[in-house]
């Protein structure tokens, strides 16, 4: 029980998330959490004004079904899963981010400066996050995919265009932490 | 009801496994862009080699989906603008708000309601993508 109530490294983590993959492909579906986006808009009427949003939502319901054990998944590990204990960050990390303005880096799984209520609503504080998730819903419908889609799934599969898409999360990823993120904090 | 079952089971496997290897974190995102340590290279590393591992073994031993069909991955349409722009954009959003299409749901779970906001956000990306796509290269 130790040893899951402890973090888990990575050598542990990857192969389980290829576990989620094979099973998902095992089940005759796909690893892809970022067509639920999709379905979202489809549920939400967007097939009526635009052709993109057309399609048979009906069909994807099983993905949501997956958002929805995520969502559990993720109750069950923060809460009864899990040691409090900080994020073993490394020390430039911790330095990197206590001159950007985030102190106490690690102390929990996301930074209060960005996602604690008070300042979530300073223009800033919500900007950032509206901001950071119309580039996450843009660009992952654009690239056809995210992180388990293109990364995992693509990668796996040795596909070409999954390989471009990931070279391009990490040219954005690092354009925003080295030259913007300077500019933000 | 029944046949989703098995897909609330694997989703609660994912949202655990996310969150216990600390990839949901903004921090070890940040972590990772500034090539500071190797965790989350690690696990996205170890995530495709075992893929294509297990790809491997399923074609070797002619394993069957439960439908009784081959195991299938979709084939991504060829090109190349769309995958590194869209890609890039997506990275620019990912290493913002440190979190992908997964973990920001998984992160409601774990009890950042604020996550809501991102979400919508990117329903809201995803329809604009939607209403924009036949002006963009792909």
């Amino acid at each position: 029980m130790e040893y899951i109530l402890e973090p888990w490294p990575w050598y542990v983590s990857g192969p389980l998330i290829a576990i989620v993959m094979f099973l998902l492909l095992y089940f005759g579906r796909t690893f892809g959490m970022s067509s639920n986006l999709r379905t979202l808009c489809a549920i939400g009427g967007a097939g009526k004004k635009v052709e993109f949003f057309k399609f048979d939502w009906k069909a994807q319901r099983w993905n949501l079904v997956v958002v929805l054990g995520a969502i559990v998944g993720g109750f069950i590990a923060h809460f009864y899963l899990s040691n409090p204990i900080d994020i073993d960050l490394s020390e430039n990390t911790i330095s990197d981010l206590n001159n950007l303005g985030f102190t106490n880096a690690g102390d929990s799984l996301l930074p209060p400066e960005l996602f604690s209520w008070e300042n979530v609503f300073t223009l800033k504080g919500l900007s950032i996050l509206i901001i950071g998730g119309l580039l996450v819903g843009f660009g992952t419908r654009y690239a056809g995919g995210c992180t388990s889609g293109h990364a995992i799934t693509g990668l796996s599969s040795l596909q070409l265009p999954s390989l471009i898409a990931v070279i391009g999360f990490f040219l954005g990823g690092l354009l925003m932490i080295h030259l913007i993120y300077p500019i933000l904090f | 009801m029944g046949k989703y079952i098995k897909f609330f089971l694997v989703g609660i496997f994912f949202g655990i496994v996310l969150v216990k290897s600390e990839a949901v974190s903004w921090y070890r995102i940040f972590e990772m862009f500034k090539f500071q340590s190797f965790h989350m290279y690690g696990i996205i590393g170890t995530a495709v080699v075992s893929g294509v591992l297990f790809l491997l073994i399923a074609k070797q031993f002619n394993i069957k989906t439960i439908e009784g069909n081959s195991i299938k991955v979709p084939l991504k349409a060829k090109g190349l603008s769309r995958y590194i722009i869209g890609g890039t954009i997506f990275g620019l959003g990912w290493a913002l708000c440190g979190a992908c299409p997964g973990p920001m749901y998984i992160l409601v779970g774990t009890g950042t309601i604020s996550m809501i906001i991102v979400i919508a956000a990117a329903i809201l990306g995803t329809y604009l993508y939607g209403v924009l796509k036949d002006k963009l290269p792909h």
